[in-house]
């Protein structure tokens, strides 16, 4: 089996956001990029396809080459080679079209990519790369077994969840659930070694259309003060839900 | 020419969100002088949505159809668009929209905006209002294509009577064995509780309920409010909760009228996940705990005291406000 796991790169969860040049980029100062939590779920799971199933397993991305050291740390939990297009990741239509490229010109089974990238909080790439290559699609994928040519896979529903049955060539958004928390990996020093040998592919973007574009950030109306209810006083918040903030 | 909006419907009855997103179709048709056209599966009382500005239903009721099937649906989506010339499509949020939407803008090499938070911005050239870094930021995005579509965030527009004449019509889509290469062969769903995604009240507990056995106090007070249930990432990753209640930035997000975080300390990735929330309630024992800069209302006490305390006053609260 041939699997290919999307990457984005994303801020670090923890980063404070704030935009530059009148609110028009984001502001990249200081801030540390991670490969998305979605994607490390799903790149996690294709680790255990290539351990115990023989799979091969190379990572792409969308992007300039600042996002390398974050593909560099998926080679170094043990994809076997990477693939960067060389492009400014524009929208959701423009990388999807250049992802559908790589996958098919390299005949993968599997495509792992994440529910969504907890930056732009698109969660659209995937969706859209099923429809472009007329693959099988699971999305908000919270278990993936595979079969010979069988997949088994269950997918997050609103309340509860859903087994699906479909077979490859398959993609899914994948997210938490995928494998445990426990399961990532942190690459440890035989594998950054290793990744330094293994091949990055820069290439070129291919002609795609692209469908949006971003025109200006707005940083979100500063929170007003916390009124404070005394635990004794439990009967002042009711009476504050129901007649001042009417939620109640 | 018309505004095409995906309408969802549960056992025949239409959902909240149905609409919520035919408002804010509504709301672009009223600017661009055109009318509202919905696409419903299975929906019994298609005409409702007259009362909410939708035109014309196209009711599918193909009994392949009966249960989602997202690149199916997605089909029937494009079909729909094409034949009615629409140049927007308005979706809801929820998980199956979501899921749907991304294979029809794939489809039809539409721009696709999610999470859109209010109505747009201008209709020509188009712009919303959109989320992203998980709440911490807006972003004003243009949609360019020939056509496009708009994921709407719930509780964000809400719902806007308008009653127009509106009549229904079966559609019967071509489809092929082609659209159903995923099949549906088991839900496990609670029935009858509210979901995170649509409930107007979200009561949460954190790693500071000690464990498991001390959710029966969270279950009751969401069962007085009519509530769903949610939790940190700990708890869930300790197993004390199901995964799919864990609500927070790698979580589902959480956009409800009212978010109650009962021990919980308020840390970076979770406020991003529940800052859509309108009001925000926090009880902690830690006064310091950094939840209570984020939230509207807070009450420094032992959970173990005070949830107990609020179900009973909001139980006779309930009574005498029936
Ligand atoms: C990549 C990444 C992604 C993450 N994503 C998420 C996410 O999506 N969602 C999420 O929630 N977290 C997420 N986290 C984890 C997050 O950083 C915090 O660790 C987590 O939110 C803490 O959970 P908690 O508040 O339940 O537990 P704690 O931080 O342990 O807090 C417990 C709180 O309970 C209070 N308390 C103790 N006893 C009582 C009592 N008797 N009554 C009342 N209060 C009491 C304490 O004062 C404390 O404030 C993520 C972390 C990382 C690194
Ligand atoms: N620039 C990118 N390069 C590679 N994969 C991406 C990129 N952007 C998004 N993806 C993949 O698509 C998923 C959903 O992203 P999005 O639609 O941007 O929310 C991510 O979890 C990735 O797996």
């Amino acid at each position: 089996m041939k699997i290919l796991v999307c990457i984005s790169s994303v801020p670090d969860t923890t980063s404070k956001i704030n935009f530059t040049a009148d609110n028009t980029q984001f502001d990249t100062t200081g801030v540390q990029f991670v490969i998305n939590p979605n994607d490390e779920f799903g790149l996690t799971r294709a680790m255990w396809f290539k351990e115990k199933q023989g799979a091969v397993v190379h990572v792409a991305t969308v992007g300039d080459q600042s996002v390398e050291p974050t593909m560099r740390k998926a080679l170094a939990i043990g994809a076997d080679e990477g693939i960067r297009v060389d492009a400014t990741p524009t929208d959701g239509l423009f990388v999807a079209s250049q992802l559908a490229e790589i996958v098919k010109n390299g005949g993968y089974d599997l495509v792992i990519a994440g529910r969504e990238s907890i930056d732009y909080n698109g969660g659209m790439v995937p969706g859209m790369m099923a429809a472009m290559l007329k693959m099988n699609f699971v999305n908000t994928c919270i278990s993936l077994e595979v079969e010979g040519n069988k997949a088994t896979a269950l997918r997050e529903i609103d309340g509860g969840k859903e087994k699906i049955e479909t077979s490859l060539p398959l993609i899914i958004g994948g997210q938490k659930g995928l494998v445990e928390e426990s399961d990532l990996r942190i690459p440890n020093m035989r594998g950054i070694m290793m990744a330094r040998q293994k091949k990055l592919n820069v290439i070129p973007a291919a002609d795609a259309k692209q469908g949006s574009h971003e025109i200006k950030f707005e940083r979100p109306a500063p929170k007003g003060e916390v009124k404070m209810i005394d635990a004794e006083n439990l009967d002042d918040l009711i009476d504050l839900l129901h007649n001042e903030a009417k939620v109640i | 020419m018309s505004v095409l909006v995906y309408t969802e419907s549960e056992k025949g009855k239409f959902k909240k969100n149905a609409f919520e997103v035919a408002s804010y179709a509504k709301a672009i048709a009223d600017t661009t002088g055109t009318e509202v056209t919905a696409v419903a599966f299975h929906a019994e009382d298609a005409e409702t949505l007259g009362n909410y500005g939708v035109s014309r239903v196209l009711l599918v009721k193909e009994d392949a159809l009966d249960t989602f099937n997202a690149r199916a649906y997605a089909s029937v989506l494009a079909e729909a668009a094409r034949q009615e010339s629409a140049s927007v499509i308005v979706v809801s949020s929820s998980t199956d929209a979501k899921y749907m939407a991304g294979i029809l803008a794939g489809d039809l090499e539409a721009g696709y905006a999610t999470n859109v938070v209010a109505g747009p911005e201008s209709v020509s050239p188009l712009v919303v209002k959109r989320t992203a870094f998980s709440n911490k930021g807006f972003m004003f995005t243009e949609l360019k294509s020939e056509r496009n579509i708009i994921g709407v965030s719930s509780n964000a527009f809400g719902t806007h009577e308008s009653k127009v004449d509106c009549s229904v019509e079966t559609f019967s889509p071509n489809l092929g064995d082609d659209q159903f290469g995923t099949k549906s062969v088991e839900i496990d769903k609670v029935v009858g509780k509210a979901t995170i995604a649509d409930a107007d009240v979200v009561v949460s507990g954190g790693r500071g309920l000690k464990g498991p056995e001390n959710w029966g106090m969270i279950e009751e007070l969401a069962d007085v409010l009519g509530a769903a249930t949610a939790c940190s990432k700990p708890v869930s990753d300790l197993g004390w909760r199901p995964h799919g209640e864990h609500v927070g930035q790698t979580g589902k997000p959480v956009a409800s009228n009212l978010y109650i975080a009962i021990g919980i300390s308020g840390a970076i990735q979770h406020l991003a996940g529940v800052s859509a929330s309108k009001v925000k309630v926090v009880i902690n024992t830690d006064p310091e705990a950094p939840f209570f800069k984020a939230a509207d209302y807070g009450v420094v006490g032992d959970a173990f005291e005070v949830v107990p305390k609020l179900t009973e006053k909001l139980k006779e609260f309930k009574a005498q406000n029936a």
